[in-house]
Protein backbone atom coordinates (compact mmCIF):
# COMPACT_ATOMS: atom_id res chain seq x y z
CA UNK A 1 0.00 0.00 0.00
CA UNK A 2 2.71 2.02 1.07
CA UNK A 3 4.05 2.09 -3.03
CA UNK A 4 0.95 3.01 -4.16
CA UNK A 5 0.96 5.93 -2.21
CA UNK A 6 4.19 7.33 -3.10
CA UNK A 7 4.31 6.66 -6.64
CA UNK A 8 0.84 9.00 -7.07
CA UNK A 9 2.48 12.35 -6.22
CA UNK A 10 0.74 15.07 -8.30
CA UNK A 11 2.31 17.99 -9.06
CA UNK A 12 1.46 21.41 -7.29
CA UNK A 13 0.63 22.93 -10.98
CA UNK A 14 -2.16 20.71 -11.28
CA UNK A 15 -4.00 21.29 -8.50
CA UNK A 16 -3.68 25.50 -9.11
CA UNK A 17 -4.66 24.81 -12.84
CA UNK A 18 -8.00 22.96 -11.28
CA UNK A 19 -8.67 25.50 -9.02
CA UNK A 20 -8.17 28.14 -11.72
CA UNK A 21 -10.57 26.08 -13.75
CA UNK A 22 -13.28 26.16 -10.41
CA UNK A 23 -12.96 29.76 -10.25
CA UNK A 24 -13.03 30.66 -13.82
CA UNK A 25 -16.44 27.96 -13.88
CA UNK A 26 -17.78 29.80 -11.21
CA UNK A 27 -17.51 33.44 -12.62
CA UNK A 28 -19.16 32.19 -15.85
CA UNK A 29 -22.07 30.51 -14.13
CA UNK A 30 -22.57 33.66 -12.02
CA UNK A 31 -22.22 36.24 -15.36
CA UNK A 32 -24.70 33.62 -17.62
CA UNK A 33 -27.30 33.52 -14.97
CA UNK A 34 -27.74 37.42 -15.56
CA UNK A 35 -28.89 36.15 -19.07
CA UNK A 36 -32.52 35.29 -19.79
CA UNK A 37 -32.20 31.57 -20.82
CA UNK A 38 -35.56 30.76 -20.37
CA UNK A 39 -36.14 27.27 -19.39
CA UNK A 40 -32.50 25.93 -20.06
CA UNK A 41 -30.84 28.14 -17.39
CA UNK A 42 -31.50 25.36 -14.88
CA UNK A 43 -30.01 22.89 -16.82
CA UNK A 44 -27.21 25.06 -17.69
CA UNK A 45 -26.67 25.86 -14.37
CA UNK A 46 -26.59 22.29 -13.33
CA UNK A 47 -24.48 21.18 -15.71
CA UNK A 48 -21.62 23.66 -14.35
CA UNK A 49 -21.96 22.67 -11.03
CA UNK A 50 -21.78 18.62 -12.47
CA UNK A 51 -18.46 19.89 -14.68
CA UNK A 52 -16.67 21.61 -11.43
CA UNK A 53 -17.97 18.55 -9.16
CA UNK A 54 -15.85 15.82 -11.63
CA UNK A 55 -13.03 18.36 -11.07
CA UNK A 56 -13.20 17.97 -7.61
CA UNK A 57 -13.74 14.37 -7.52
CA UNK A 58 -11.04 13.64 -9.84
CA UNK A 59 -8.08 15.89 -8.85
CA UNK A 60 -9.06 17.51 -5.57
CA UNK A 61 -10.37 13.86 -4.21
CA UNK A 62 -8.11 12.19 -6.10
CA UNK A 63 -10.39 9.60 -7.39
CA UNK A 64 -8.71 9.58 -11.02
CA UNK A 65 -5.36 8.59 -9.55
CA UNK A 66 -7.30 5.55 -7.01
CA UNK A 67 -7.45 1.91 -7.07
CA UNK A 68 -10.79 1.43 -9.97
CA UNK A 69 -12.52 0.10 -7.19
CA UNK A 70 -12.95 3.59 -6.13
CA UNK A 71 -14.47 4.54 -8.91
CA UNK A 72 -16.55 1.53 -8.81
CA UNK A 73 -18.16 2.47 -5.78
CA UNK A 74 -18.75 5.89 -6.40
CA UNK A 75 -20.48 4.78 -9.63
CA UNK A 76 -22.83 2.23 -7.86
CA UNK A 77 -23.27 5.89 -4.98
CA UNK A 78 -24.13 8.32 -7.99
CA UNK A 79 -26.21 5.83 -10.01
CA UNK A 80 -28.24 5.09 -6.39
CA UNK A 81 -28.76 8.62 -6.16
CA UNK A 82 -29.72 8.75 -9.64
CA UNK A 83 -32.34 6.29 -9.73
CA UNK A 84 -34.15 8.04 -6.52
CA UNK A 85 -34.42 11.55 -8.48
CA UNK A 86 -35.57 10.31 -12.02
CA UNK A 87 -38.36 7.97 -10.21
CA UNK A 88 -39.05 10.60 -7.73
CA UNK A 89 -39.31 13.12 -10.52
CA UNK A 90 -41.44 10.93 -12.90
CA UNK A 91 -44.21 10.67 -10.46
CA UNK A 92 -43.93 14.32 -9.81
CA UNK A 93 -44.21 14.92 -13.45
CA UNK A 94 -47.34 12.47 -14.32
CA UNK A 95 -48.76 12.64 -10.74
CA UNK B 1 16.56 25.55 7.85
CA UNK B 2 13.52 23.50 9.38
CA UNK B 3 13.14 21.10 6.38
CA UNK B 4 16.67 19.25 7.94
CA UNK B 5 15.00 19.16 11.13
CA UNK B 6 12.15 17.73 9.68
CA UNK B 7 14.20 15.28 7.88
CA UNK B 8 15.86 14.20 11.13
CA UNK B 9 12.54 13.62 12.78
CA UNK B 10 11.16 11.98 9.96
CA UNK B 11 14.37 9.50 9.80
CA UNK B 12 13.94 8.75 13.92
CA UNK B 13 10.27 7.78 12.98
CA UNK B 14 11.04 5.91 10.08
CA UNK B 15 13.67 3.93 12.02
CA UNK B 16 10.63 3.68 14.72
CA UNK B 17 8.47 2.18 12.59
CA UNK B 18 11.00 -0.44 10.90
CA UNK B 19 11.62 -1.59 14.78
CA UNK B 20 10.51 -4.90 14.46
CA UNK B 21 8.58 -5.05 17.77
CA UNK B 22 6.62 -2.19 16.77
CA UNK B 23 5.88 -3.49 13.11
CA UNK B 24 3.02 -5.29 14.07
CA UNK B 25 1.30 -3.00 15.92
CA UNK B 26 1.70 -0.03 13.57
CA UNK B 27 0.84 -1.48 10.61
CA UNK B 28 -1.93 0.24 8.86
CA UNK B 29 -4.26 -0.59 6.21
CA UNK B 30 -4.21 2.84 4.16
CA UNK B 31 -6.68 1.19 1.48
CA UNK B 32 -9.24 0.01 4.02
CA UNK B 33 -9.22 4.05 5.48
CA UNK B 34 -9.81 5.25 2.86
CA UNK B 35 -12.51 2.56 1.70
CA UNK B 36 -14.23 3.50 5.07
CA UNK B 37 -14.42 7.27 4.44
CA UNK B 38 -15.53 6.93 0.81
CA UNK B 39 -18.89 4.84 2.53
CA UNK B 40 -19.49 7.37 5.17
CA UNK B 41 -19.01 10.42 2.42
CA UNK B 42 -21.93 8.20 0.36
CA UNK B 43 -23.80 8.35 3.90
CA UNK B 44 -23.57 12.15 3.89
CA UNK B 45 -24.49 11.98 0.06
CA UNK B 46 -27.42 10.68 0.08
CA UNK B 47 -28.40 12.76 3.56
CA UNK B 48 -27.94 15.61 1.28
CA UNK B 49 -29.38 13.77 -1.83
CA UNK B 50 -32.64 13.72 0.45
CA UNK B 51 -32.72 17.63 0.49
CA UNK B 52 -32.12 18.07 -3.07
CA UNK B 53 -34.84 15.55 -4.08
CA UNK B 54 -37.19 17.69 -1.85
CA UNK B 55 -35.41 20.68 -3.10
CA UNK B 56 -36.53 19.52 -6.98
CA UNK B 57 -40.02 18.61 -6.15
CA UNK B 58 -41.18 21.78 -4.98
CA UNK B 59 -39.61 24.10 -7.02
CA UNK B 60 -41.16 21.75 -9.91
CA UNK B 61 -44.54 22.69 -7.59
CA UNK B 62 -43.68 26.36 -7.15
CA UNK B 63 -41.38 27.58 -9.50
CA UNK B 64 -42.50 31.19 -9.85
CA UNK B 65 -42.44 31.65 -5.31
CA UNK B 66 -38.87 30.36 -5.30
CA UNK B 67 -37.96 32.60 -8.43
CA UNK B 68 -39.68 36.05 -6.35
CA UNK B 69 -38.27 34.58 -3.00
CA UNK B 70 -34.50 34.19 -4.46
CA UNK B 71 -34.16 37.60 -5.31
CA UNK B 72 -33.76 38.76 -1.65
CA UNK B 73 -30.54 36.47 -1.34
CA UNK B 74 -27.01 38.18 -1.43
CA UNK B 75 -25.63 36.93 -4.91
CA UNK B 76 -22.77 39.12 -4.06
CA UNK B 77 -21.72 36.69 -0.65
CA UNK B 78 -22.86 33.85 -2.09
CA UNK B 79 -20.10 34.00 -5.20
CA UNK B 80 -17.49 35.26 -2.46
CA UNK B 81 -18.66 32.45 -0.17
CA UNK B 82 -18.11 29.90 -3.53
CA UNK B 83 -14.70 31.21 -4.34
CA UNK B 84 -13.44 31.10 -0.83
CA UNK B 85 -15.00 27.50 -0.61
CA UNK B 86 -12.73 26.33 -3.50
CA UNK B 87 -9.79 28.08 -2.81
CA UNK B 88 -9.96 25.92 0.66
CA UNK B 89 -10.34 22.85 -1.29
CA UNK B 90 -6.81 23.39 -3.02
CA UNK B 91 -5.43 24.49 0.23
CA UNK B 92 -6.33 21.11 1.71
CA UNK B 93 -4.84 19.30 -1.61
CA UNK B 94 -1.59 21.57 -1.31
CA UNK B 95 -1.08 20.36 2.18
CA UNK B 96 -1.51 16.75 1.51
CA UNK B 97 0.62 17.27 -1.14
CA UNK B 98 3.08 19.10 0.99
CA UNK B 99 3.04 16.14 3.29
CA UNK B 100 3.34 13.83 0.38
CA UNK B 101 6.65 15.11 -0.24
CA UNK B 102 8.00 15.22 3.60
CA UNK B 103 7.75 19.10 3.42
CA UNK B 104 6.11 19.77 7.53
CA UNK B 105 6.17 23.58 7.40
CA UNK B 106 4.68 24.02 3.89
CA UNK B 107 2.10 21.13 4.66
CA UNK B 108 1.29 23.27 8.20
CA UNK B 109 1.22 26.22 6.63
CA UNK B 110 -1.78 25.31 3.81
CA UNK B 111 -3.82 23.36 6.33
CA UNK B 112 -3.90 26.91 8.36
CA UNK B 113 -5.01 28.18 5.58
CA UNK B 114 -7.50 26.26 4.95
CA UNK B 115 -9.02 26.49 8.96
CA UNK B 116 -9.08 30.14 8.03
CA UNK B 117 -10.74 29.55 4.36
CA UNK B 118 -13.29 28.44 6.52
CA UNK B 119 -13.54 30.61 9.47
CA UNK B 120 -14.25 33.37 6.39
CA UNK B 121 -16.86 31.28 4.98
CA UNK B 122 -18.81 31.17 8.68
CA UNK B 123 -18.24 34.50 9.43
CA UNK B 124 -19.34 35.68 5.99
CA UNK B 125 -22.51 33.17 6.56
CA UNK B 126 -23.17 34.76 9.79
CA UNK B 127 -23.87 38.51 8.18
CA UNK B 128 -25.69 36.58 5.56
CA UNK B 129 -28.03 34.94 8.24
CA UNK B 130 -28.16 37.53 10.54
CA UNK B 131 -29.13 40.55 8.05
CA UNK B 132 -32.30 38.22 6.64
CA UNK B 133 -33.05 37.53 10.66
CA UNK B 134 -33.06 41.82 10.63
CA UNK B 135 -35.93 41.97 7.54
CA UNK B 136 -37.65 39.45 9.36
CA UNK B 137 -37.22 36.48 7.33
CA UNK B 138 -36.39 33.31 9.31
CA UNK B 139 -38.03 30.45 10.05
CA UNK B 140 -41.58 30.70 11.41
CA UNK B 141 -40.96 34.73 11.06
CA UNK B 142 -44.70 36.47 11.00
CA UNK B 143 -43.02 37.73 8.10
CA UNK B 144 -42.66 34.83 6.36
CA UNK B 145 -45.93 33.18 7.31
CA UNK B 146 -47.48 35.93 5.30
CA UNK B 147 -45.89 35.10 2.22
CA UNK B 148 -46.97 32.51 -0.16
CA UNK B 149 -46.56 28.91 0.16
CA UNK B 150 -43.84 28.96 -2.42
CA UNK B 151 -41.55 31.29 -0.84
CA UNK B 152 -41.93 29.93 2.94
CA UNK B 153 -40.94 26.78 1.44
CA UNK B 154 -37.94 27.89 -0.37
CA UNK B 155 -36.86 29.72 3.01
CA UNK B 156 -37.30 26.67 4.88
CA UNK B 157 -35.04 24.94 2.30
CA UNK B 158 -32.87 27.74 2.10
CA UNK B 159 -32.38 27.61 5.75
CA UNK B 160 -32.23 23.34 6.86
CA UNK B 161 -29.83 22.75 3.58
CA UNK B 162 -27.64 26.17 4.23
CA UNK B 163 -27.58 25.47 7.75
CA UNK B 164 -26.92 21.84 7.61
CA UNK B 165 -24.34 22.91 5.48
CA UNK B 166 -22.79 25.10 7.52
CA UNK B 167 -22.84 22.43 10.51
CA UNK B 168 -20.32 20.54 8.49
CA UNK B 169 -18.22 23.57 7.54
CA UNK B 170 -17.68 23.65 11.70
CA UNK B 171 -17.26 19.46 11.71
CA UNK B 172 -15.05 20.14 9.20
CA UNK B 173 -13.10 22.97 10.60
CA UNK B 174 -13.20 20.52 14.10
CA UNK B 175 -11.65 18.24 11.84
CA UNK B 176 -8.73 19.83 10.61
CA UNK B 177 -7.55 21.70 13.79
CA UNK B 178 -7.15 17.85 15.18
CA UNK B 179 -5.33 17.04 11.73
CA UNK B 180 -3.17 20.52 12.34
CA UNK B 181 -2.27 19.08 15.95
CA UNK B 182 -1.35 15.50 14.44
CA UNK B 183 0.79 17.46 11.53
CA UNK B 184 2.40 19.65 14.52
CA UNK B 185 3.19 16.41 16.80
CA UNK B 186 4.44 14.33 13.57
CA UNK B 187 1.54 11.40 13.73
CA UNK B 188 0.78 12.59 10.66
CA UNK B 189 4.07 12.52 8.51
CA UNK B 190 5.12 11.33 4.66
CA UNK B 191 4.78 7.62 5.38
CA UNK B 192 1.10 7.88 7.11
CA UNK B 193 -0.79 10.49 5.75
CA UNK B 194 -4.26 9.08 5.55
CA UNK B 195 -5.61 10.84 8.85
CA UNK B 196 -5.27 14.35 6.89
CA UNK B 197 -5.80 12.27 3.10
CA UNK B 198 -9.34 11.32 4.86
CA UNK B 199 -10.63 14.74 6.46
CA UNK B 200 -9.49 16.34 3.29
CA UNK B 201 -11.92 14.06 1.52
CA UNK B 202 -14.57 14.69 3.72
CA UNK B 203 -13.66 19.05 3.47
CA UNK B 204 -13.97 18.22 -0.44
CA UNK B 205 -17.40 16.72 0.00
CA UNK B 206 -18.36 20.12 1.94
CA UNK B 207 -17.46 21.69 -1.18
CA UNK B 208 -18.96 19.44 -3.37
CA UNK B 209 -21.85 20.25 -1.73
CA UNK B 210 -21.97 24.07 -1.72
CA UNK B 211 -21.22 23.62 -5.57
CA UNK B 212 -24.84 22.36 -6.17
CA UNK B 213 -26.34 24.60 -2.70
CA UNK B 214 -25.08 27.74 -5.10
CA UNK B 215 -26.58 28.21 -8.58
CA UNK B 216 -29.84 26.12 -6.55
CA UNK B 217 -30.12 29.00 -4.40
CA UNK B 218 -28.55 32.34 -5.32
CA UNK B 219 -28.63 31.79 -9.37
CA UNK B 220 -32.45 31.97 -10.09
CA UNK B 221 -33.63 34.43 -12.15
Amino acid sequence: MEKEHKHNLIPYGTYFLVWLSLISLTVLTVSVAGVDFGRIALFLALTIAAIKSTLVINYFMHIKFDQPIFKFFLAVALATLATIFILTSTDVFFR
Amino acid sequence: MKSTEVEVVQEKIAEKQQEPSHSEHTHKDFFGAKIGMWLFLFTEMLLFGGLFLAYMVYRLQYSIDFVIAAQDLNLLLGTINTIILLTSSLTMALSIAAIQRGRKALSIFFLLSTIGFALAFLVIKYFEWTAKFHHGIYPNSPELLNKPNGEIIFYGLYYSMTGLHALHVVVGAILLLFMLLFLWRNKIHKEDYIKLENSGLYWHLVDLIWIFLFPLFYLIH
